[in-house]
């Protein structure tokens, strides 16, 4: 029964298709029976109120909570087909096929180049030549190559805010991935960056399945396809972002989307 | 009321002993000097420094063999102590688990707090009889004062670059971890660079201890004065010099020590100014 319900919501050619997932953190259960996909050049938005557990669906997707002590799992996440959380899965292969960026950017006190290139070297990319090419491409590719002036040695912590957040960006696509996850990617930014960051990201919408984590309900309805909606570790409400802001099924997203329910 | 005029008199007491220290300081360095500056001008700095012979009896005063001494002391201390105290330190900090972290390093921390006379008897029943039969020569040398000085500096050493390694933001390791890097990777890449100044400086403070440790030396070393050809050989260094003869020396030759004080006290300084500008240099990048 429950297979069969999952079976008919989520679309087989979705990039991942979450099925019944669980996730527990000792004994409390943090994520219940999610179930959910994930379409190929789309933007999804993940709302919900604070420790709703936005955060460790997302960690979810590329195994960021399996370090944490006493983290157990029951489920599925299927990337390409494939259970991620399967037998048998490298997960720096997964990490190269699903980046992530942070709620504050994650800028080592390294150069700019080195900031990009160290997700290059983990995947054993030592090539010289390949290691600049690939950095300049990732760099020009969330338009970051033309301020630096051709100076990818620069200290990257000398960067605005922004253009660290456009950086760690550049990081997590420089392998080349099939999968962005970004969890609150602008609420460090100021108004203009983080309009930057998202017209970035409809930009990057092209090629990559993009997933974002946001507390900023006008960025969800303008910068996104679909929209999940997270209470108390459940999945409340999902669907075409429109459909989600104009017309809710649920009195609970229409209460959080209307600011009733903080 | 009662407050600030509590305030004004602990303010004042602190001022005085402030004071006070930079006093001591000051009178301690007047006095050196004093004391060490008329043989330098006697004997002639040159000849001071760079003479190999040092044969009190005779009027004879080059300190060249134990500047020698000193260096390839404390470099043979620097190179056993740097690598196994960082490796001690980046085990703890990022393989260990917290309880067992804790429980090494302030075990770590203890070994400093034993007296190092007690080094130097360790090293003279262990150490020394181990180089003389395994290595030949007299056992006391460069080598046996390089390993008992190396342990020695080892507590400053894990603990410093400990301490430099927990100050990198834990949003590092996640941010390598998502990139798919290992705990081992995210250290040689990102890690050990972001902690580079505070490792530095734990090396640096290391390198003023083993500079400066005396009583340890001379119970292992030998305090030959001459040039040690190879590392088996007796060495005596500049700290040595002056607490082997400080006991019985009387005239140019008290003074001659003192100018080995003279020597001592600007190496160290030295060692601070580069320890200040690499740490400022580390941390402004
Ligand atoms: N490492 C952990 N150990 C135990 N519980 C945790 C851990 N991390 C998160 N939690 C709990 O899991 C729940 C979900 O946390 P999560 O960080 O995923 O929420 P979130 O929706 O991202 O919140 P926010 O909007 O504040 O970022 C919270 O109740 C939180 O307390
Ligand atoms: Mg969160």
């Amino acid at each position: 029964m429950e297979e069969n319900r999952s079976a008919i919501l989520i679309p087989e050619t979705a990039k991942i298709r979450v099925k019944d997932f669980n996730l527990y953190y000792g004994g409390f259960h943090a994520l219940k029976d999610i179930t959910v996909s994930f379409e190929k050049n789309a933007i999804t938005a993940v709302i919900g109120p604070s420790g709703c557990g936005k955060s460790t669906f997302l960690r979810s997707i590329n195994r960021m909570n399996d370090t944490i002590k006493g983290v157990s799992t029951r489920g599925q996440i299927l990337l390409d087909g494939k259970d991620i959380y399967g037998p048998g899965v490298d997960v720096t292969w997964l990490r190269s096929r699903v980046g992530m960026v942070f709620q504050r950017p994650v800028v080592f006190p390294l150069s700019v180049f080195d900031n990009v290139a160290c997700a290059l070297r983990v995947q054993g990319i030592t090539d010289r030549t390949l290691l600049s090419d690939i950095v300049e491409e990732s760099l020009k590719a969330v338009d970051l190559w033309d301020e630096l002036k051709g100076n990818p040695k620069q200290p990257a912590l000398s960067l605005s805010l922004g253009n660290q957040q456009k950086l760690c960006i550049a990081r997590a696509i420089s392998t080349r991935p099939d999968v962005i996850l970004l969890d609150e990617p602008c609420s460090a930014l100021d108004p203009i960056a983080t309009l930057r960051i998202e017209e970035l990201m409809w930009t990057l919408r092209e090629k990559y399945t993009i997933v974002i984590v946001t507390h900023n309900m006008q960025q969800a309805a303008r910068a996104s396809d679909y929209t999940i909606f997270m209470l108390d570790g459940q999945l409340v409400e999902w669907g075409p972002t429109r459909d989600i802001f104009t017309n809710p099924k649920d009195r609970r997203t229409e209460g959080y989307i209307t600011g009733k329910l903080a | 009321m009662k407050r600030s005029q509590n305030e004004r008199v602990a303010e004042l007491t602190l001022s005085l002993v402030a004071l006070g220290s930079l006093g001591i300081l000051t009178l301690i360095t007047v006095f050196i000097f004093k004391e060490g500056l008329p043989a330098l001008k006697e004997i002639g700095l040159w000849e001071f420094i760079g003479g190999t012979r040092w044969v009190p009896s005779k009027k004879i005063f080059g300190i060249f063999p134990m500047l020698v001494g000193s260096f390839m002391v404390t470099g043979g201390a620097l190179a056993i102590g740097i690598p196994l105290g960082l490796g001690c330190a980046v085990y703890l900090s990022e393989f260990s688990s917290p309880g067992v972290a804790r429980l090494l390093k302030s075990m770590i921390e203890l070994l400093a707090g034993i007296p190092s006379v007690v080094f130097g008897f360790i090293g003279l029943t262990v150490v020394v009889p181990f180089i003389r039969t395994y290595f030949g020569g007299p056992g006391f040398s460069v080598l046996a004062s390089s390993i008992v000085l190396g342990l020695m500096i080892l507590p400053t050493m894990v603990s410093v670059s400990y301490d430099a390694l927990r100050a990198v933001p834990e949003s590092y390791r996640d941010g390598m971890m998502a990139v798919g890097a290992t705990r081992w990777q995210a250290v040689r890449m990102v890690i050990l660079p972001s902690a580079r100044s505070g490792i530095l400086a734990a090396a640096i403070l290391a390198t003023g201890r083993a500079m400066g440790e005396t009583m340890a030396v001379i119970m292992v070393a030998g305090n030959a004065t001459a040039v040690p050809e190879s590392l088996l050989d007796p060495v005596r260094t500049l700290t040595s010099n002056i607490a082997l003869e400080m006991g019985y020396s009387a005239g140019i030759h008290r003074q001659a020590l003192f100018a080995t004080g003279i020597v001592l006290f600007f190496l160290v300084t030295v060692l601070n100014l580069i320890a200040h500008a690499a740490v400022r240099g580390g941390s402004g990048r």
